[in-house]
């Protein structure tokens, strides 16, 4: 069983993100940076599946340099292969040219399934891993918020509006799994010391084939302004002493509300 | 001519959903209003949608779209995306809607724009407002490429209004083959969800982790009951499965716009206030003075959530006559 999870890594979720009213992109340099938590649950995903069935997981992200660390936090928790897109003709794509890039990756070697988050920590666009399977040809299964592998197929509980839908499909094919869906593992410190010494191969645009296909100029979305949100004013910021859940009743009758 | 604005209809729990009802207002203002809605409908559906301002439905009621996932769909709609060559077509950002939006984008290889708040037509091209990073920003975009826009919008973007209409209806074959039949559903299974539910409640009681433990939900639904409101819940608590996800609020939950939001134990994440920020009034309590969720509160109460909210039953309770 090959296992390739597409996962990002993502700067520091403690430190709200900044917008380059220049570039018009996400502010990243300069930031600490992380495996995103989508990424995570998804390695731990692909992990419980060789776990149970045997073969190896491949991780791919495209970003930048500073991306080194999220794939050794993945080799770390257990994956065996790890591969950054990385090139700044990379910089600027769009969820389409991400998209691109990634299926070319993944399809450089053969595969059974793909995994990937609903949506990133980050940008959230949440349409990159059916833009993938699209791209492949192969099956998309999303929102998973329980997989099974068994013999070929591959089976998910789909989160739905009213509860979840069981949804089913041959190999290969690809899922989406919702945060939540596992716990990821602490990497043991032994996978943390060899996470160091082992390889990570980088890929250019030229390597996949796609010069001029994927960053800024082959974009379909183009930001065309970067603003601020029109600002809702504060109210009142009382302390608790002793009275406060009466002046929230106060301030409930005074409005209507019981 | 005015442009014409599709939106890719849904339904859920047996009626077609508000959100499409939003969109389908929305577009009617700005252009022709047409449907493509695919699979079971309640009988009513193309009434419903010509109420709202549709003008055509693009209609097949193939059960092959009930039975399997994103690729009968994504067949139907890229061929008819091809003949028809609609300016603009509309998604909510619900399961299906970005399934298919994502889809049809790699399909059509034109790109998309997710998390749209508000768009406008611009001598032929599409300008969206998106609320980035959760609101932190508020951006316009646009897609260079040729032929439908597809825009994928959240939810509660638009206000729904009945406009009367009689809408056409025009008979979309559905695909066939094998191919399209790769991804199967295989069962639906309703998980109920106690009391009234959070999309269309007035009045919502939230809780986050500032509860500590599951438990702490319970005197949150004793305040809801007095309210007659609904409770929500933060992602945190919903991944530590103290709450089941229809309760979460936020970016990658729902979106609500009730008459008065309570948030007890929340700090206001980002990604939470992108939820629920479009509450007419917010009330917040948490212990920490610089918890983000008072910069947008009405009335923000420093204190225990153990101690204000159990004073606030009680209050409401002697409001009510219930306690003397
Ligand atoms: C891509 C992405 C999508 C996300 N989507 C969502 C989403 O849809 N919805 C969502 O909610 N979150 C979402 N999140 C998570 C979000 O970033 C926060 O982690 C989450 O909202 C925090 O939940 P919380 O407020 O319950 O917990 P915390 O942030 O831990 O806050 C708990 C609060 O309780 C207060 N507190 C502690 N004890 C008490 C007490 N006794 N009385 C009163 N107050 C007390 C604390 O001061 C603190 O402010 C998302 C995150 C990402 C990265
Ligand atoms: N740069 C990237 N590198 C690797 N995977 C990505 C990247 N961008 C998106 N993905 C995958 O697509 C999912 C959804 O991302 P998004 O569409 O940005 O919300 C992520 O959880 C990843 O699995």
């Amino acid at each position: 069983m090959h296992v390739i999870v597409c996962g990002k890594v993502i700067p520091d979720t403690t430190v709200p993100l900044q917008i380059d009213p220049k570039t018009k992109r996400v502010i990243r340099s300069g930031i600490g940076h992380e495996l995103d938590p989508a990424a995570a649950g998804a390695v731990e995903e692909a992990l419980r599946i060789t776990d149970a069935h045997g073969g190896e997981v491949t991780f791919i992200t495209m970003g930048i340099a500073d991306a080194t660390i999220g794939i050794r936090k993945a080799y770390a928790m257990g994956v065996a292969n790890g591969l950054h897109l990385l090139d700044d003709a990379f910089a600027g794509s769009d969820t389409l040219g991400t998209a691109k890039a990634l299926a070319a990756a993944i399809k450089r070697s053969p595969f059974d399934l793909v995994i990937c988050g609903t949506e990133s920590s980050d940008s959230y666009s949440g349409i990159v891993p059916v833009q993938i399977a699209i791209l492949l040809g192969i099956p998309a299964l999303t929102f998973a918020k329980a997989v099974s592998v068994e013999g070929n197929s591959v089976r998910i509980q789909r989160q739905s509006e009213t509860g979840y839908s069981v949804v089913t499909a041959e190999l290969p094919a690809l899922i989406s799994v919702t945060s939540g869906i596992n716990e990821p593992r602490f990497p043991p410190l032994k996978g943390v010391m060899a996470a160091r010494k082992m390889p990570i191969e980088t890929l250019s645009a030229s390597d996949l084939g796609l010069a001029g296909a994927v960053g800024e100029s082959a974009a379909r979305e183009r930001v065309l302004t970067v603003g601020a949100p029109p600002a809702r004013t504060a109210g009142e910021v009382i302390e608790d002493g002793g009275e406060g859940g009466r002046r929230i009743a106060v301030l409930l009758a005074a409005r209507g509300l019981i | 001519m005015p442009e014409r604005i599709w939106v890719y209809g849904e339904v859920s729990a047996g009626a077609i959903t508000t959100t499409t009802l939003e969109l389908v207002t929305k577009a009617a203002e700005v252009g022709t209003a047409e449907v493509l809605l695919l699979g079971s409908a309640p009988a009513d559906a193309i009434e419903t949608l010509g109420q709202y301002g549709a003008s055509k439905v693009f209609r097949s009621a193939d059960p092959i779209f009930d039975d399997y996932l994103i690729l009968p769909a994504l067949e139907a709609a890229a061929a008819l995306i091809g003949q028809q060559q609609p300016a603009v077509m509309l998604f909510a950002s619900t399961y299906a809607g970005r399934d298919l939006a994502a889809g049809l984008s790699a399909r059509l290889d034109c790109g998309a724009i997710t998390d749209v708040g508000d768009f406008a037509l611009r001598d032929g091209s599409v300008e969206a407002t998106i609320p980035a990073l959760g609101g932190a920003y508020q951006n316009t975009s646009t897609l260079v490429s040729e032929g439908t826009k597809l825009l994928v919008v959240r939810p509660k973007s638009f206000e729904p209004t009945a406009v009367g209409g009689h809408p056409e209806v025009e008979e979309v074959s559905a695909p066939g083959g094998a191919d399209v039949r790769r991804v199967q559903i295989a069962e639906r299974v309703d998980v109920p969800v106690e009391g009234p539910q959070i999309e269309k409640a007035l009045k919502i009681v939230a809780g986050g982790r500032g509860l500590k433990s599951a438990e702490g939900f319970a005197m949150l639904h004793e305040l809801a009951d007095l309210l007659g409101a609904a409770v929500g819940a933060t992602r945190a608590v919903v991944d530590a499965a103290w709450v089941p996800y229809s309760m979460q609020v936020g970016q990658t939950g729902k979106t609500v716009k009730p008459d008065v939001y309570i948030a007890c134990g929340i700090s206001g994440a980002i990604q939470h206030l992108a939820g629920m920020k479009g509450s007419k009034t917010i009330i917040a309590v948490n212990t920490d003075p610089e918890a983000p969720i008072f910069k947008i509160a009405d009335l923000g109460v420093i204190g225990d959530v153990y101690l204000v909210i159990p004073q606030l039953i009680q209050e409401i309770k002697q409001r009510k006559g219930l306690i003397s």
